[in-house]
């Protein structure tokens, strides 16, 4: 049963690598001018949700079983989710606008942003695959 | 000399548009030499610069040095709890960048381009101690009156960051020329050597591309993705119930067929008109029909266009039937019933119409829209309009007009929105769809014909501006500035496209941006930066044309140049710029906390760092002495005050032209200016082609300035404000204004009427005067004890105390409380 769920979250963190990764490689497009503003905002706005659902399952899967402290570690950043897609405001394209993209030196933040994502992502990794593997 | 030669002393070269206003010159190298400078601008309250303080007297080598020899005029200690009358006698001139005198000579003039810190500063950490905003007010595409064009085979440019030539480069040798803004060297193309100006060889440096910082290249085919386009112009009109209670469509159809022949253009001119009530009407103006066809798309949810062509006409082919449609539509809808509105509909059916060639669309609303997608709730709750905390709702309810806006920018469609409606309206929400794609928005609260003469005369005159006004098409700007220097955030109509590149499907000559910079590397070892603004447009007339703008400035490593070089109404500017985005993003109260913060912080560092003595007293230096005032000011304004009774879409409209104004209007809006009119004399007075125009003395707004038995005239920008004091001088009620007596003055009156008197000559040039600086048509109103906009004259007082606000003292005092922790 452990085993299990510290498969399932391996392979939910694993998506969110690769999501993670996706979010990186868009954003460096735009910063080179592969893609424009608005295509990138949709692009990664469209994945906004489904990081939002892959984080809160990782979570609520550790606290269902038990894990204390892998739980604590996943919480803030799936509160941090929840809060960034709440705080956007009505008039707002989305959590990833493209007017203000540009505009306030926004492309930086979210590529710091990602970048963090990545690495916490990598980290949790490693601990469901020892987790599942010391079960 | 060295051969690393700058400029020299050379009058400045330009080729002379004449008195052609749009300033269009074909081919023109022939040059003649103007005997006056060429910052000779029109609308330039500030001319000629002073150079009477500050630096750049001093001999270019010594204007290397430090600043600590002697203390200039701008680092003079102020004591503003001492000293009452800091306000200059004239206009506020800016602060002269201290470059050597050839260099100063031939920068780019102060109206145009300007910085918030004249001296930039040599490292990031310098610039945080000072607490004082860097950044850049352009007003790129400003009416000149002389405007060096440049036809020329190639356009020099830096082979690495593609900077256009400019007075500040060096030129190494005769063939060799280094970027100002990157350093590489590059090599001087052979067809450069040779100066049309002297008919010699191997002078390029007397070329008009390095003598000007202003000037204006024709561009050829690699800069156009596409054969330049038409000017292009739909009139969308709202013609439901309330719309046309107001009477406004007289006004316009009246005011097109008035300019229609000066509407900027060439044969391929188009114009197309739709209306639009709860259903979506469009006109087929095509050539060969008796007269305009009316098509009706009822199906809002699925907006189509009824017929593939004849919508959008060519104006000198149909000009007849475009005149029979505009005589004919007032009567058209004189009797309509339909209430509803559906504003959204038809904007999709004028950005579908529009975008194969992109153009420019004028929208003219009264009403909130209620039908159709893009439709808007009232959200203002009238109750919280004198609320003393936060203020809501003022950014977009709906991404519907924003999402518009950007579909229009990607295919070069502008939208100029009129707003003319007595209720809410949520310009939040619709000022979104001209924010985006570099329109501008244009307000006039409670417009009726007969209720509001003065506002229908505002209207016709701002239109007729509007309609004949120089205009740009499928423009792109972009702002480089030297190695070093960033740019991060942007203010203005307009959609940043990519980090530095700026797209405006339309540029116009009201339109002001503004820009922050940081310090990214130390500018260890430069002398100076540069900033390059250049905007690459198409004409009215089909040309495509790159008008590029050059500024240099110092730079130094001590706090006090910094501060000696601060420009106090462009660090005004920038930040009421910089509080309208912190109040959408975050919430009012912290833009006004936040502004308070920037002049107590500024005053701090300078007490701390500066100062060499400590004296009791909240000390500023001269350049920065209205600072202040000025933020005190900001606190008043419509758009930030709480406290006093404002209406949203007032706020939110107030918060738009802070951002979209050039620095001399938003200034006025900001710190109007007083002058008392009843003692005019002709003593100090200019003298303007051939007119006698006096100059009366700038006052304080306080209503101690105001005595009962003068009369006082207020500039606040887009209005003007005639006091008359109950005991006033009855000389200047009989001769100026043509009454007997106070008692007779009505309350709503609104020209000064013409008589023959020397005092009515005065009154009339003075005001006269101070219209033609401005583009847009401010009302005068005459104010007596009674009259209704008396409140509106009275808040403008800024340094006197009111229920829910401080006065200037008061403010002071809280001031240097906080700077002496």
């Amino acid at each position: 049963m452990e085993a299990a769920v510290f498969i399932l979250s391996l392979v939910d963190c694993c998506a969110l690598i690769f999501l993670a990764v996706y979010f990186i490689i868009t954003l460096s497009d735009l910063e080179c001018d592969y893609i424009n503003a608005r295509a990138c905002c949709s692009k990664l706005n469209r994945w906004v949700v489904p990081e939002l659902v892959g984080q809160a399952l990782a979570t609520v899967l550790m606290l269902v079983s038990l894990h204390w402290f892998v739980f604590l570690l996943n919480l803030p950043v799936a509160t941090w989710n929840m809060y960034r897609v709440w705080k956007v405001p009505m008039g707002n394209m989305g959590v990833f606008d493209p007017t203000e993209i540009h505009n306030r030196g926004q492309l930086k933040s979210h590529m710091k942003e990602s970048m963090i994502k990545l690495g916490f992502h990598l980290l949790c990794f490693f601990i469901y695959l020892y987790s599942s593997v010391c079960v | 000399m060295p051969t690393e030669s700058l400029i020299g002393y050379g009058a400045p070269v330009c080729v002379d548009s004449g008195s052609d206003q749009d300033g269009y010159l074909q081919g023109c190298t022939q040059v003649k030499c103007c005997p006056r400078s060429l910052y000779s601008l029109v609308n330039c309250p500030n001319f000629p610069p002073q150079l009477s303080a500050g630096p750049a007297q001093l001999s270019p080598s010594l204007s290397g040095l430090s600043l600590q020899s002697q203390t200039p005029e701008a680092l003079r200690v102020v004591n503003l709890l001492q000293e009452r009358n800091l306000l200059p006698l004239g206009p506020v001139t800016p602060p002269t960048p201290c470059l050597p005198q050839d260099l100063q000579k031939i920068n780019c003039h102060p109206e145009v381009f300007r910085s918030t810190l004249t001296s930039i500063p040599q490292t990031q950490s310098l610039l945080n101690k000072a607490k004082l905003p860097l950044g850049l007010l352009l007003h790129p595409f400003k009416d000149l009156s002389q405007l060096p064009v440049v036809t020329s085979s190639t356009i020099v440019r830096c082979r690495s960051c593609r900077t256009y030539i400019n007075p500040f480069v060096t030129f190494l040798d005769q063939r060799r020329w280094k970027c100002n803004l990157c350093y590489r060297v590059n090599d001087v193309p052979e067809e450069f050597m040779y100066n049309p100006v002297s008919r010699s060889y191997g002078e390029p440096h007397k070329r008009p591309e390095v003598q000007n910082a202003t000037l204006e290249f024709i561009a050829p085919s690699e800069y156009m993705l596409r054969p330049p386009q038409p000017a292009v112009y739909l009139i969308v009109l709202d013609v439901s119930h309330n719309a046309v209670e107001t009477g406004y469509l007289d006004v316009v159809c009246q005011s097109l067929l008035e300019n229609i022949n000066a509407l900027p253009g060439d044969s391929r001119t188009k114009i197309g008109f739709i209306t639009f009530d709860s259903t979506i009407h469009f006109y087929n103006l095509q050539e060969g029909l008796s007269q305009p066809q009316m098509l009706i798309v009822s199906d809002i949810e699925d907006i189509f266009l009824p017929t593939p062509d004849s919508l959008l006409v060519n104006l000198n082919e149909c000009k007849e039937l475009v005149q029979d449609l505009l005589r004919s539509l007032p009567q058209m809808f004189g009797k309509t019933m339909e209430t509803q509105c559906a504003l959204g509909p038809a904007l999709q059916a004028a950005f579908k119409l529009l975008s194969a060639t992109g153009g420019r669309v004028s929208v003219f609303q009264t009403q909130l829209p209620s039908l159709g997608v893009g439709a808007l709730k009232s959200r203002e709750d009238p109750n919280q309009r004198a609320s003393a905390k936060d203020i809501q709702h003022l950014s977009p309810a709906t991404d519907f007009y924003k999402k518009l806006a950007l579909d229009c920018s990607g295919q070069q469609v502008a939208v100029d929105l009129f707003l003319l409606s007595s209720q809410y309206c949520d310009l939040a929400s619709l000022g979104c769809i001209s924010r985006y794609s570099a329109g501008s928005v244009y307000y006039y609260p409670s417009y009726h014909q007969q209720h509001n003469p003065a506002g229908v005369e505002c209207f016709q005159k701002d239109l007729k501006r509007y309609l004949t006004r120089k205009i740009g098409f499928e423009a792109v700007m972009r702002i480089r500035c030297s190695k070093g220097l960033s740019i991060h955030t942007f203010h203005g109509n307009f959609f940043v496209r990519s980090t530095d590149l700026l797209s405006l499907p339309n540029v116009n000559p009201d339109a002001g941006f503004a820009v922050q910079m940081s310090i990214e590397e130390n500018l260890v070892d430069m002398q100076s930066v540069s900033f390059q603004a250049a905007l690459l447009y198409t004409s009215s007339k089909g040309e495509r044309r790159i008008r590029v703008h050059t500024m240099c400035l110092p730079v130094v490593n001590s706090l006090s140049d910094i501060f000696a070089g601060a420009d106090v109404q462009a660090i005004t500017c920038l930040l009421a710029s910089m509080a309208v985005d912190r109040s959408v993003t975050a919430s009012l109260s912290d833009a006004r906390d936040a502004m308070t913060n920037a002049s107590i912080d500024s005053l701090t560092s300078f007490r701390t760092s500066v100062l060499t003595i400590q004296q009791p007293g909240l000390l500023a230096p001269a350049c920065l002495r209205l600072f202040p005032l000025y933020i005190l000011a900001l606190l008043k304004q419509k758009a930030f005050r709480t406290g006093t009774s404002t209406r949203l879409d007032d706020r939110v409209f107030a918060m738009c032209q802070l951002k979209y104004q050039p620095l001399a209007y938003v200034m006025l809006m900001i710190h109007p200016a007083l002058y008392r009119v009843d003692d005019l004399t002709d003593e100090g007075a200019l003298n303007v082609s051939e007119r006698t125009i006096p100059q009366p003395r700038v006052q304080q707004l306080s209503v101690e300035k105001l005595s009962r038995d003068g009369a006082f005239l207020m500039d606040a920008g887009s209005v003007i404000y005639l006091w008359i004091g109950r005991n006033c001088n009855p000389n200047f009620l009989t001769q100026v204004l043509g009454l007997p007596n106070y008692a007779a003055v009505p309350l709503n009156m609104n020209m000064l009427p013409e008589l023959d008197t020397a005092e009515s000559q005065r009154t009339r040039a003075f005001v006269g005067w101070l219209r033609e600086q401005r583009p847009f048509f401010p009302i005068l109103h005459v104010i007596r004890d009674e009259s209704p906009l008396k409140a509106s004259f009275l808040q403008n007082m800024i340094e006197d105390r009111t229920e829910s606000a401080l006065s200037y003292y008061e403010f002071l005092l809280h001031i240097q409380q906080q700077v002496s922790k």
